[in-house]
């Protein structure tokens, strides 16, 4: 028995050691992730630190919400917390339809969302902001990118119809004749298509099916909705496991934000919009087709109406616009002037310029002129 | 030394029994507390199975599709549409695939371990099998995604090739070994620490004296375990494998990583899709409002009576073996 203990205990002491610095090594692998993502999505911009006014901004400010700004927020946040010494703020990335939940429980200051508040969200978030009511206001705008996987295949042109036609299920294979067509001069390999979407709801599945349903409604007989409707295919939670999937498996492809793709180099496609030239999933191209969006909230509510069917040329159709919902009345007292002054620094321009280093897109000045107003009267 | 001896322990347990029947204010105490703990286990039980009833009434009393055959989840549109056929299907299946792959292992290990390993080797070979119990099932999970999942490819062409014809193992959908056979070989290997040092443990029970009368009249080492072993331990083996049951029934975070979640049914188990309760609760949580959350409770509560049902049948499995396992010899 004495025995037996003796090497239970030492057998035990080694399982700790294996542990602990299995631990120890993985602890230092995801530190090291982070700092390279940080620098391949781009440094964050150095003359910022003179634009940010920290006013009255103090302690921790939570947020929450869509993923698809996930990249343009943790920039945002590096260099205000920089300026700003004694303020943390905290984006919890994971989806629109989690950031809207938690900023109609109270449990943040402002929440990220990929779509506008509908109105029954509107009706809800009068019980938490006392007097006023939830608003949107657009700060990032941004491409999302139709990532592809195939192997010997650098460039891509696809249409509206046979992007809705491969995400529903019916073209089956990359030789399909209906993409040989769009890629004169390309040799498809005859490998499966494995075409990914989100499991979450999630805002860009909105801004993808409102595209395909506006751009080519024949292929798209499902609703535009935040929850994927088409069969078949594979899912994945979130816009950062929809691109690991993309990157990982050949024959795949995805939709997520540009920032994706870019920060782990996944090749994108071309949109053939009936313009001179495909256009390809860029910042300014996005700027664009955003540049002849119209507003169409009322008051200080900012949401907009994109217009997915532009042929301009140059202008990139598939895109989305990323809100951050606050009260414009009735905010909370310890986070309001955190969350107006960190609102301030995104909307200046140096905020703005941050987005086009980086695969967004800036929003354009005169919605963003409105959008520095509303920040300014919140209260 | 001289407790490493057999002889003492044989002996010990009539010993301590006399000497703690001399107090007899700490019998009462102990006989109190083991009551005391034993009710308290019983309400704890009973406050939960409220609760999640309670919460359960109220989402099941709005819901516009059957809880009960619907393919959706749909809890927090309006109305509320939302049903668990796909997610009681998809646990029960990727459990079954668990179990089938896990408890022939687990008691190989076991015997390996109990009766065939030199000593030097059967401590640490022990060790390492319980040590996987105590990796985090994210730590499964994210390794599942990484690693699992890529390798398997080819294992699914070949089962797909030579077995497609059981349909079971026929894949229709192109795609990425994010399945549930995927999932049940994670369970499995999740599962197997707890039904391998149950199992060793029973085993290691088999009284002595079973195991040479077997060799007295000639039997060989395997013959022995046949007969002596085997049927002595088959009740505790059958503990073992619900304990890893329940563990596979209510696995969260390894199947969430590992899966590509649909809500479809299908036999085809080597396609993407499909899901289980605990996986379908931990995607669903963060974005569901007040009453989502409620219907999600629902889906629990059916959890709940699924374990419950599973270890109730346990029981009685063991109850019927045990006049014959010897285990009361």
């Amino acid at each position: 028995m004495k025995l037996q203990r003796k090497n239970r205990l030492r057998a035990s002491a080694l399982g700790a050691l294996v542990v602990s610095g299995a631990l120890v090594l993985t602890a230092c692998g995801s530190d090291d992730n982070t700092k390279d993502s940080g620098s391949a999505s781009g440094k964050p911009s150095a003359a910022a630190a003179g634009d940010i006014k920290c006013d009255g901004a103090k302690g921790k400010l939570l947020a929450s919400g869509s993923s698809a700004q996930k990249n343009a927020i943790e920039l945002w946040v590096k260099n205000y917390m920089a300026a700003c010494s004694g303020v943390e703020v905290n984006y919890k990335s994971s989806s629109s339809g989690e950031g809207i939940v938690a900023f109609n429980q109270g449990t943040v200051g402002f929440a990220g969302s990929d779509s506008a508040l509908k109105p029954e969200q509107v009706e809800e978030s009068k019980k938490i902001c006392t007097g006023g009511q939830g608003i949107d206001l657009p700060m990032v705008g941004g491409p999302i990118a139709l990532g592809f996987n195939v192997a010997g295949v650098d460039k891509l042109n696809l249409d509206a119809a046979t992007v809705a036609n491969i995400f529903n299920d019916k073209i089956k294979k990359w030789d399909d004749e209906a993409i040989k067509k769009l890629n004169p001069g390309v040799t498809l390999p005859s490998t499966p298509i494995q075409a990914f979407h989100r499991s979450d709801d999630s805002g860009t599945t909105e801004n993808l099916t409102k595209y395909l349903k506006a751009a080519a409604p024949d292929a798209w007989p499902h609703e535009a909705a935040k929850k994927w409707a088409a069969p078949g295919g594979q899912s994945a939670s979130g816009s950062a496991s929809v691109a690991a999937q993309v990157k990982q498996v050949d024959g795949a492809i995805g939709y997520f934000e540009l920032s994706f793709a870019s920060s782990q180099s996944i090749k994108t496609v071309d949109l053939n919009t009936g313009a001179a030239a495909p256009v390809a999933a860029t910042g300014e191209n996005a700027s664009k087709a955003i540049a002849a969006a119209k507003v169409s909230g009322t008051g200080s509510d900012l949401a907009l109406k994109l217009d997915y069917t532009t042929k301009a040329d140059g202008a990139y159709p598939l895109v989305l616009v990323t809100y951050e919902v606050v009260c414009d009345k009735g905010n909370k007292a310890e986070t309001l002037p955190t969350v107006k002054s960190f609102l301030n620094y995104t909307s200046s321009d140096a905020g703005q310029k941050v987005l086009l280093e980086n695969g967004y897109a800036p929003i354009p000045a005169e919605i963003n002129a409105k959008v520095r107003e509303a920040v300014a009267a919140l209260s | 030394m001289a407790s490493t001896t057999p002889t003492p322990t044989d002996t010990a347990p009539p010993v301590s029994r006399s000497t703690g029947s001399t107090g007899r204010a700490g019998d009462k105490i102990f006989a109190g507390l083991s009551k005391g703990s034993g009710i308290l286990l019983l309400v704890i039980m009973a406050s939960i199975a409220v609760f999640l009833t309670y919460r359960a009434a109220i989402a099941l009393s709005k819901n516009e599709g059957n809880f009960l055959t619907t393919f959706d989840w749909n809890a927090s549109a309006d109305p509320p549409v939302f049903g668990i056929a796909v997610l009681l299907f998809g646990t029960v299946v990727s459990s079954i695939i668990a179990m089938a792959i896990a408890v022939p292992i687990a008691v190989g290990i076991a015997l390996f371990i109990s009766h065939y390993a030199p000593r030097k080797l059967a401590a640490p070979l022990a060790y390492v099998v319980d040590l996987l119990a105590a990796v985090p099932s994210i730590i499964y999970g994210i390794w599942g995604a990484l690693f699992l999942v890529p390798q398997l490819g080819g294992l699914n062409l070949w089962l797909d090739q030579y077995l497609g014809w059981t349909y079971v193992f026929e894949k229709t959908q192109i795609g990425v070994a994010r399945s549930l056979f995927t999932v049940g070989i994670l369970l499995a290997i999740m599962i197997l620490p707890i039904v391998t040092s149950v199992s060793r443990e029973v085993f290691l029970q088999v009284p002595r004296m079973n195991e040479e009368a077997a060799l007295a009249l000639g039997a060989t080492r395997w013959e022995v375990i046949r007969m002596s072993v085997l049927p002595f331990g088959r009740s505790g083996v059958i503990s073992a494998s619900m304990l890893g049951l329940g563990r596979a029934l209510g696995e969260t975070m390894a199947v969430a990583t590992v899966l590509s979640p649909s809500f479809l049914i299908s036999l085809h188990v080597l396609n993407p899709g499909g899901g289980t309760f605990a996986q379908n609760i931990a995607a669903k949580f963060d974005e569901a409002n007040e009453f989502g959350r409620d219907a999600l409770i629902a889906s629990g509560l059916v959890l709940f009576l699924l374990t419950l049902l599973v270890n109730g049948a346990a029981r009685l499995i063991i109850a019927r073996r045990k006049d014959f396992s010897g285990a009361n010899a």
